[in-house]
């Protein structure tokens, strides 16, 4: 199965994919609606990592989509589920919002959305053709790739 | 000394309506003209910082940003303009040479847009390109006077070496150092694709790229940096380079910032020392000493490689590419005022030099007078913007160009000139790793690929329009041109007739 790829040596972390992953999970589908009416939670996050003496790396993190998810196994309302492509989603309309994933996600992918009741995390951008991260990134620093391909790339 | 007399030279101007506190702007700005403030959630800009390259324009998701010329107005003085007073207030508070990136951008003229070319009506049929083959390959290098075959048609004069180019278009000296590594391995990539040839620049050529040797050209500057055998036989020619069009009578001047490890290894010189080319070469005073270092270097690479000398245009062109051509050299290269820089002094850069297209006209005129124009290829650079330059210049007696600030465009450049600062937002003229990352070459070498198969097909198009299918047949072919708004003597030494006529 594809997921989504960041490469530290491209990656600019210039948060453009945060932006355009809020957007392509607000109810507007509107960049600036998406940012100024509704509070939503990027399921991709560009972490800055200092690194000596001076130099600044990025580091993107975002669901690895694990074959045997966590996530999915301590849900306790059947929220969290792996679906028929093997992408790990979250139905918001049976999220209870208990933040179990949350603290049980190994990689910090699974976060607290800001309208308190569910979580957020990435879904490939199941709507669109593409994930909206990849289409936007200036510098192609993500990718949808198999896990032998992203070997390949590093 | 605590005032600035100084005023911003842009405005940045933000949307609030459109801005939604991203931050892209604030994160990419190399020059930290953007700050958020947390309390407000606003993002202030320093207008003082800006240095108008359009890097958060550009990247802003929203296009919520505008960069204006500031409006602050001097009182109307039509000599004392407010550019000029800029320049006395910096000088007043740093003492200092003023130092400028780029070419001229004075308004002299530009005789390019002075000449229009012709195309067949009735009398000679046009060709349409996209139907019948059109030849825009050219051999760059010494041509013999006459060729001589065996009675099967087998060639028997020994031919000079040359270098083929698909396009007559290479990729000017820009040195690694000047511009990054990713810059570079950009225009490595793109010319060997196009089967063109780049120009290392006077800062030697990095191991890694001697795959791309066979499309490149290494150059012997002034100051000799990372010059040795191996690099010289690494290229498909050398040039030596005498003067740059930017410049013309200066030499250069890398600073110790932008010496990092990598840099220092190619140019073989302390990492942080600074890179100074002396303005002259000290071995080179006169036509003779030129001759021997060109045939130094064709000793060196077994008189396998053709030899270019590159010079600025200046007063006496004509007459120093004539020697030029009798000290042995296979191409020259002639640079004009309007040729780019990643630094120059602004008073020279501005005031010394002439158009690249009299000179180019007076030195191709000149050496067919003496009947050596077969002797030499001649090369071109110093502001050619598009396809009919290259047109114009192939028919005012160019055999090639070289392009830079179009090359450098490609990449991104917004011609902000500011390259001396090293901190270019786009990744081009700049050493620091978190800028030169921005400039994926696998993406960038695309887009000068792409550049130059448009313009290929635009000089075909302008060609058939002639009713001309082999580039070759345009060299030199002045007739092709006529002048608009140019003078008698403009025409005299461009030597082309008026339109009409």
């Amino acid at each position: 199965m594809k997921k989504i790829y960041a490469f530290e040596s491209k990656c600019l972390g210039c948060g453009l994919c945060e932006v355009y992953c809020k957007t392509a999970h607000s109810k507007s589908k509107n960049i600036i609606k998406a940012h100024k009416q509704e509070d939503i939670t990027s399921a991709i996050v560009i972490e800055e990592i200092l690194q000596p003496p001076e130099a600044v790396s990025y580091f993107a993190l975002q669901c690895r989509h694990c074959a045997s998810p966590k996530c999915v196994k301590a849900c306790i309302s059947g929220a969290m589920y792996k679906d028929e492509k093997g992408i790990v989603r979250n139905d918001k309309e049976r999220c209870v919002g208990c933040l179990s994933c949350v603290l049980v996600c190994p990689f910090g992918a699974v976060k607290k959305s800001g309208d308190k009741k569910a979580v957020s995390k990435c879904d490939l951008c199941v709507d669109y053709g593409q994930p909206l991260c990849i289409e936007n990134c200036p510098n192609n620093a993500i990718k949808l790739l198999n896990e032998d391909e992203a070997e390949a790339l590093k | 000394m605590s005032l600035d007399f100084n005023s911003p030279a842009f405005e940045v101007i933000r949307n609030e309506k459109k801005c939604i506190q991203c931050k892209v702007c604030v994160r990419q700005c190399s020059n930290k003209v953007h700050s958020y403030d947390d309390e407000d959630n606003v993002i202030y800009s320093d207008d003082i910082k800006c240095v108008n390259c359009h890097r958060c324009v550009v990247l802003c998701p929203t296009r919520a940003l505008v960069i204006k010329k500031y409006p602050l107005e001097f009182r109307e003085n039509a000599n004392w303009t407010g550019a000029v007073l800029d320049e006395i207030y910096k000088q007043s508070q740093t003492g200092g040479v003023l130092l400028s990136s780029m070419g001229n951008p004075k308004s002299f003229p530009i005789y390019w847009d002075k000449m229009l070319l012709n195309a067949s009506q009735v009398t000679n049929p046009s060709i349409d390109p996209l139907r019948e083959p059109m030849e825009t390959k050219v051999m760059i290098g010494r041509k013999p006077e006459k060729l001589e075959f065996d009675a099967k048609g087998k060639l028997l004069t020994k031919m000079p070496p040359q270098v083929e180019l698909s396009v007559p278009i290479m990729f000017s000296a820009m040195s690694y150092g000047s511009i990054s590594r990713n810059a570079h391995e950009s225009l490595a990539k793109a010319a060997t694709e196009l089967g063109i040839c780049y120009n290392t620049g006077e800062g030697g050529l990095n191991r890694d790229f001697y795959k791309y040797g066979k499309n490149t050209i290494v150059q012997v500057a002034s100051g000799r940096f990372g010059v040795h055998k191996e690099y010289l036989n690494a290229g498909a020619a050398i040039e030596i380079k005498i003067g740059q069009g930017a410049k013309p009578g200066i030499g250069g001047h890398l600073p110790g910032r932008k010496v990092g490890e990598d840099v220092s290894a190619t140019r073989m010189i302390p990492v942080g020392s600074d890179a100074i080319s002396p303005a002259p070469h000290h071995d080179i005073y006169s036509i003779e000493d030129l001759r021997q270092l060109i045939f130094s270097l064709k000793e060196a690479t077994n008189y396998g490689k053709p030899v270019f000398v590159k010079i600025a245009a200046v007063h006496n062109s004509a007459a120093i590419a004539s020697g030029i051509v009798r000290a042995g050299a296979d191409a020259i290269v002639i640079d004009g005022f309007r040729g780019g820089t990643g630094a120059a002094p602004t008073r020279v850069r501005d005031n010394v030099g002439i158009p690249i297209e009299l000179a180019l006209a007076a030195i191709d005129q000149r050496l067919r007078e003496e009947e050596i124009r077969n002797e030499v290829s001649l090369i071109i650079a110093g502001s050619i913007r598009n396809s009919a330059d290259v047109v114009k210049a192939v028919a005012l007696g160019a055999d090639a160009v070289y392009i830079g600030s179009a090359a450098v465009a490609a990449l991104g450049c917004h011609l902000c000139r500011s390259c001396s600062t090293g901190k270019c937002n786009w990744g081009i003229a700049t050493q620091e790793p978190e800028l030169v990352k921005r400039l994926n070459p696998d993406i960038m070498y695309k887009r000068l690929v792409n550049l130059i198969s448009a313009w290929n097909h635009e000089i075909q198009e302008l060609l058939g329009g002639m009713g001309i299918n082999a580039i070759d047949s345009l060299r030199g072919n002045r007739l092709m041109l006529r002048g608009i708004d140019l003078n008698e003597k403009e025409l005299e030494i461009l030597g082309i007739k008026y339109a009409g006529e």
